[in-house]
Formats: C-alpha cells, structure tokens, sequence
C-alpha cells in the first residue's frame, strides 16, 4: 500500500533521513519507535508531504507521489495525520473542526457533514462536546476529537505523530483505547509512539528508527524482547527504567 | 460684559454667524469622513493583499519546485516588499502632494487622490500588522488544514485568516486611528476637511482658540468612538472561542 524506496531528507546540512526502503500492507499497523532526533516523525510527515523528500520516492496503492506530478491535496484526503499537539482550530467548536473538510472539499450540505461529524464524535465518544470549543476540552478529549476530524475525510491511512506524548498519563488510556478501536476496523496505520505497551498490543510491525535510518524491525514480540542489534537493546533498556 | 458674555459674543462669533459651524467643520467632518472611510477599505483590502503575497512566498518558497509559478511568485514579493518600503518611507504630506501635483496633475479630483493617497499609505502599515497576524498563529494549524487536504486558499481563507485578524484587531484600530488623525493635512492639497475647517474660521475671526479646541475635541470623540467599535468586535470575537 506505501512502498518508500530510498528515502532521504535533510533540513540543511542536517541529514535527518538516509535512506529508508520499506513497505506497508494494506491494514497494517506499523508503530515507530526510536530515541528523539532519530527522525521518525520526519518519516511520518514525508508519507503525507507535509516535508518533502529531498531525494527518494513514495508510492502510495503504486502510484508516485513524490516528484511534483501528484496532487497532493487528493493525497492527503486519503491520508488522515493526528499530531502530538491536536491542532485543533480554536475558531471551531469540535463538530466544526470535524466538519470543516468535508463541507469544503465534499461539497457536503451543512446537515449531512453535521451527521456524519456526530457519527464521527460519537465514534471517539465525544457526542456530548460537540458545540464545546477546544479551549474547553482537555487533552485526551482535544486528541480525540483531532482524530475524529481526521476520519471524517473517511482516510485509507491514519498517521499519528506521537498521539499521547503531550497529555497527561491519566488522558493517554482514552485516546489509546480509540486507536486500538481504529486499528481492530482494519485501518492502515503509522503510529509514532513511545507507549510501548500499546506497540507490543496493536502493532503488526515495529520499526525502530536510529540515526535516519531503520535499524531493526519485526514482529512486536521480536523486537521488545529479542532485539538483535545493540541500539536496540540500549533503547528499550532505556525507555524501560 | 461678564465673561460668560464676552464668550458666548465670541462662541456666536465663531460658529453661528454665517452658518460658520454647519458651512466650515460640519462639511469639513464629512470630507474627513468620506477619506478616512474610503482609505481604510483600501487600506485593508490592499494591505491584506500585500500580506498574503508576503506570507505566501515565505511559508512556500522553499518547498516549490522550480518553475515559472515560483519565478513568478518570487518576482511579485519583491514587488510587494519594494511597494512597502518605498511608501514606507516618505511622509505622508510628500506622498499626497506627489499624487495631486506630479502624478494627477491634470486632474481636479482631490477627494479621490485623497483617498488613494492615504489609502495607500495606510495600506503598508496594514499590511506588516496583518503580516505579523498571520506569522502569529502557530505552523501546527497550517499542517492539520493541509493535513485535510484543504488547500493553501481554502486553509488561509477558514483557518489561518480568522485567527490572524482577531489577533491584529488592537493594532488595526491603532492604524486606523493614525489614518483618521493624518487626514488634517489634506490641506496641502486645497481639500477642506475639518482642520482646514477649524483653520478658516480662525482666520476670519482672528479668534483661534474656539474653531481649533472644537476640531480637537471632534477628533478625539471620533477616536474615542472607533476604539470602542473595536473593543466591541473584539470581545464578541473573543467569547466566540472564549480564547
């Protein structure tokens, strides 16, 4: 489904990513794991453009998307992206935020994208928000609603860019619980995360990413607790204390 | 004669004979008024306009490939930024006597070159406060729009945009206070608003002190107005978000 082959990126001089060749199955769930600066988040957003590649292709269902022929907002349509600081838009309520892309871009009338913004609320448990601003909403609730929005497009391919790493422990379980949920619907996901155990329970495969390149991957099971290479070891030695 | 008679003598002097209130600073209110409304459509229209094109080339340029769409943006921010600078940096007086007796010599029209002057003029300064409005709201609301896959317009025009004016509102107001005020020198090109009222009057009565406080105190009750309206659309905006 996303084939990367050869991927590089760098902001300057600085060489984030060298040379990233990996395939992602329809309904897979990849989680990446890695110290920070490894560049999993650069990986993350070059999936969907919002960096661009400084050389290295991408394929998404085996069409190319890099190389400035594709359109990149149909693109992004189909590749739904949560980020670790929500991003909600404050000058929307929660269903407004959800709503927003399909009545601008499906051209869906106001009620129909209202229903489905409520289905979409309702899926993250949120019903009860809807007209709330996220200035009034707590982190997991701003979190949840931020992937609610993003499945309101009706994405082929969810992206989180650590989901959790901003919120505080007691939030992390319900935003976790609706992407547990997602990922048992059959989603395609790439989550970049340091929750561990929820890598060991969802994830299909674990990539564990140091110095821009993918060190080692595996089934969950392999990686936690038969790591192969010495970073790896040393990482997961670390984030365990 | 007492004193409240020498200056109820003077006060009739000064703005009841001859209609000199209604015929000087009244029509001279409206012609201020006229300008200072008229400048300010352009000056937020055009100055918004130079501030999308400077935002634009910024957040963009790098990503672009190369092509005649980036030659040309690049060629139109330089435009814009040599726009801003250069009517940045000449006085208003000598910008508005520019237009009336070099650029516009042949025309009588001093309402509209008024109008234009100022707009202009007012427009750069809009356009680095909508500039710095835009720059003001965080990069994370830009990649989720896009992330949608709404496009640069549609994520400037809902997302970016609201954001950038309610936080730009205390200095828009600022500007437009400095817009209204700077009207009194449309004297220098034979207009008659309310200072050149106020300053007519004077000359006819020898009497200076009455026309030039009531113009004053004119000017600072429209001021006092305009900050209100602001404070006004800036609460009602705030309590929208309850930011």
């Amino acid at each position: 489904m996303i084939r990367i082959e050869g991927l590089h990126k760098s902001f300057g001089k600085l060489e984030v990513l060298k040379g990233i060749t990996e395939h992602i199955h329809p309904s897979e769930k990849v989680v990446v794991i890695g110290a920070s600066g490894s560049g999993k988040s650069t990986l993350l957003r070059c999936l969907n453009l919002l960096e661009m590649p400084t050389s290295g292709r991408i394929f998404i269902h085996g069409e190319e998307i890099t190389g400035g022929r594709h359109d990149v907002n149909m693109l992004r349509r189909k590749m739904g992206m949560v980020f670790q600081l929500f991003n909600l838009f404050p000058n929307y309520d929660a269903l407004g935020n959800v709503t927003l892309a399909p009545i601008k871009l499906l051209n869906m009338p106001k009620s129909a994208a209202e229903d489905l913004g409520m289905h979409m609320l309702e899926k993250v448990g949120l019903t009860d928000k809807a007209h709330e601003f996220p200035s009034r909403l707590s982190g997991g609730q701003k979190q949840r609603v931020a992937i609610a929005r993003a499945l309101a497009m009706n994405p082929e391919i969810m992206l989180f860019d650590e989901p959790t790493s901003a919120l505080d422990p007691e939030m992390v379980g319900e935003v976790l619980a609706v992407m547990a949920g997602l990922a048992a619907e059959g989603m395609t996901m790439v989550i970049v995360s340091h929750e561990m155990a929820f890598a060991r329970e969802v994830a299909d495969r674990v990539f564990f990413m140091d110095d821009g390149v993918v060190l080692e991957q595996g089934k969950p099971d392999e990686v936690f607790s038969h790591p192969r290479e010495a970073r790896t070891q040393e990482f997961l030695a670390r984030v365990r204390k | 004669m007492s004193w409240f008679e020498a200056f109820a003598a003077k006060f009739h002097q000064c703005f009841v004979q001859d209609g000199r209130f209604a015929n000087f600073m009244l029509s001279g209110l409206k012609v201020t008024l006229q300008i200072t409304f008229s400048a300010a459509i352009i000056s937020i229209s055009l100055g918004s306009f130079l501030a999308i094109v400077r935002v634009t080339h910024d957040k963009n340029i790098a990503a672009m490939y190369p092509g005649s769409k980036r030659i040309a943006l690049k060629a139109f921010n330089q435009l814009c930024k040599l726009c801003i600078t250069v009517v940045r940096g000449i006085p208003m007086v000598v910008q508005l006597m520019i237009w009336f007796f070099v650029v516009f010599a042949a025309s009588r029209n001093a309402l509209g070159i008024a109008i234009l002057a100022f707009g202009i003029n007012s427009a750069v300064y809009t356009a680095e406060i909508v500039r710095a409005g835009i720059m003001s709201v965080d990069h994370g609301q830009t990649e989720a729009g896009r992330s949608l896959g709404l496009g640069y317009v549609h994520t400037m025009r809902f997302i970016i945009l609201p954001q950038a004016f309610k936080n730009v509102l205390p200095a828009l107001c600022n500007e437009f206070i400095v817009l209204l005020k700077d009207t009194a020198v449309v004297g220098y090109i034979a207009l008659c608003d309310l200072t050149r009222g106020a300053y007519l009057i004077a000359g006819r009565t020898y009497e200076p002190f009455l026309p030039l406080v009531a113009a004053a105190l004119i000017y600072l009750a429209m001021v006092i107005v305009l900050s209100k309206l602001f404070g006004k659309l800036e609460r009602r905006l705030r309590t929208s978000d309850s930011h």
